[in-house]
């Protein structure tokens, strides 16, 4: 039998913690993509437009992640494309994302007032123009303390990750609790990991929390 | 060749379904009473109870809300035997589950807390109730009306998340649909259909809880 020190474990947990930074950041960037599309969708002029975004928005928030990656990990295969646990992840996780992302920001744009349209309208900007050079910025500057609050919470839902065979620090830590019976130091560290990521954000998101404008306040979701 | 979908063995599982079903429940339903008394005492202690309390309240929040749940719950179940804590998974899961919630729901309460004015204190103290008195039928009914509606998301959440419980073999709605899958081989749809058990609950609980705090706490409970 192998014999694991302690920096055995911690450096194997440490190595391990690469990709679940890298699965959050992939997530993260993939979930803001495709975030902005939903929401396009959703604060469209169109009726049903926007009724596909809200539905698409609560389907995600109200199943699971985990039947999410099941789903994603298990219906690849039917279009053809190996079951691979990376690939599941990071889709799963990107659309996951993109529901919670694009509901955030629309608080935004739903928080700025309307005159902020008109304005641009007078100054003869068309739809696209003023999203993007109006509305879009400010409401992203508005949110900024609850899509890094997302973050936080999207880094911790990479722990489900390790249950459809991604290797990420919960599905290496299980392995060396096989092999070491310590779950109490292993899964003890491997808490601390965690927080050692998600604690300076969270204070980020605090500390812009209190300093953004009023109206941040009033659309915090966590 | 394409793959077909098949639900002929819906029939058969419906009965398994449906006790999964009432398993999430029922931990759900412990989980938001246990929460939520939990949280009452946090943030009252976090407020006025004595200096080291009040210290270690704010470490627990923060070190619950910035670790994921699954580790919370590996640690719980297999981290505690060894200090002579053994419990059965579903205990473990009602405990985990508790404790997650109440660091989200202290924050809530507390907030709700801080939202009654001081003055209703003042004079309720004046009329010569005592400080408990005051608290609980003063303060307390306030702030929950005033929360009611973060509280009932918090629930939702937590109901979404107990998923992961089967993870430890706890019989719930995610563990039944693992079990099915392996006996039917068709994981998709098993879990297509399971995810949308979960919508359903999910849709189902929030309208229950907002019917049901209205019934409770007056009109004004959106």
């Amino acid at each position: 039998m192998i014999e694991f020190t302690f920096w055995d474990i911690v450096r194997n947990l440490l190595l391990a913690a690469r990709w679940t930074v890298l699965l959050s950041l992939a997530a993260f960037i993939g979930g803001a993509l495709v975030g902005l599309v939903v929401l396009f969708f959703r604060i469209a002029k169109n009726k049903w437009v926007k009724r596909i975004a809200s539905g698409y928005i609560a389907l995600f928030q109200g199943t699971p992640l985990l039947m999410q990656l099941f789903l994603m990990f298990f219906g690849l295969p039917m279009l053809g494309l190996r079951i691979e646990p990376w690939t599941a992840a990071v889709l799963g996780l990107t659309f996951f994302a993109s529901a919670y992302l694009a509901e955030i920001w629309r608080g935004g744009v739903d928080a700025l007032p309307r005159g902020q349209w008109d304005a641009g309208a007078s100054l003869g900007l068309h739809y696209l123009q003023e999203l993007r050079l109006i509305i879009l910025p400010q409401a992203f500057a508005i949110t900024r303390a609850p899509t890094v609050g997302f973050l936080v919470q999207l880094i911790k839902s990479t722990a489900l990750t390790s249950i459809i065979g991604f290797e990420e620090l919960v599905r290496t830590s299980n392995a060396i609790n096989n092999a070491t019976f310590e779950p109490f130091k292993v899964y003890g560290l491997v808490a601390l990991i965690f927080f050692v990521m998600c604690f300076p954000l969270t204070q980020y998101a605090r500390r812009l929390e209190r300093r953004g404008c009023a109206l941040s306040r009033f659309m915090y979701v966590d | 060749m394409g793959y077909s979908l098949d639900f002929g063995w819906l029939a058969g599982a419906a009965g398994v379904i449906a006790r999964g079903a009432a398993m999430t429940l029922l931990l759900i339903a412990v989980t938001t009473l246990a929460g939520t008394f939990l949280s009452i005492l946090g943030a009252a202690g976090k407020r006025n109870g004595p200096k080291p309390l009040q210290l270690a309240i704010g470490i627990y929040v923060e070190v619950m809300r910035n670790t994921p749940f699954l580790v919370q719950l590996f640690f719980i179940f297999f981290g505690l035997p060894s200090l002579g804590i053994r419990l059965d998974p579903i205990l473990a899961a009602m405990l985990a589950m508790t404790l997650n919630m109440a660091a989200y729901t202290i924050e809530i309460v507390g907030a709700g807390l801080d939202a009654v004015p001081r003055g209703q204190t003042e004079a309720a103290l004046a009329l010569g109730l005592r400080p408990r008195q005051v608290f609980v039928k003063i303060v307390l009914p306030q702030a929950l009306k005033v929360i009611y509606p973060a509280l009932t998301s918090q629930i939702v959440i937590m109901m979404l998340e107990s998923a992961v419980v089967s993870q430890i073999a706890v019989r719930e709605l995610t563990y039944e649909a693992d079990m099915l899958q392996a006996r039917t081989f068709r994981a998709f749809e098993t879990y297509f259909v399971v995810t949308m058990v979960y919508l359903g609950l999910s849709m189902g609980l929030r309208r229950l809880l907002v019917s049901g705090g209205r019934r409770a706490l007056g009109a004004g409970v959106s």
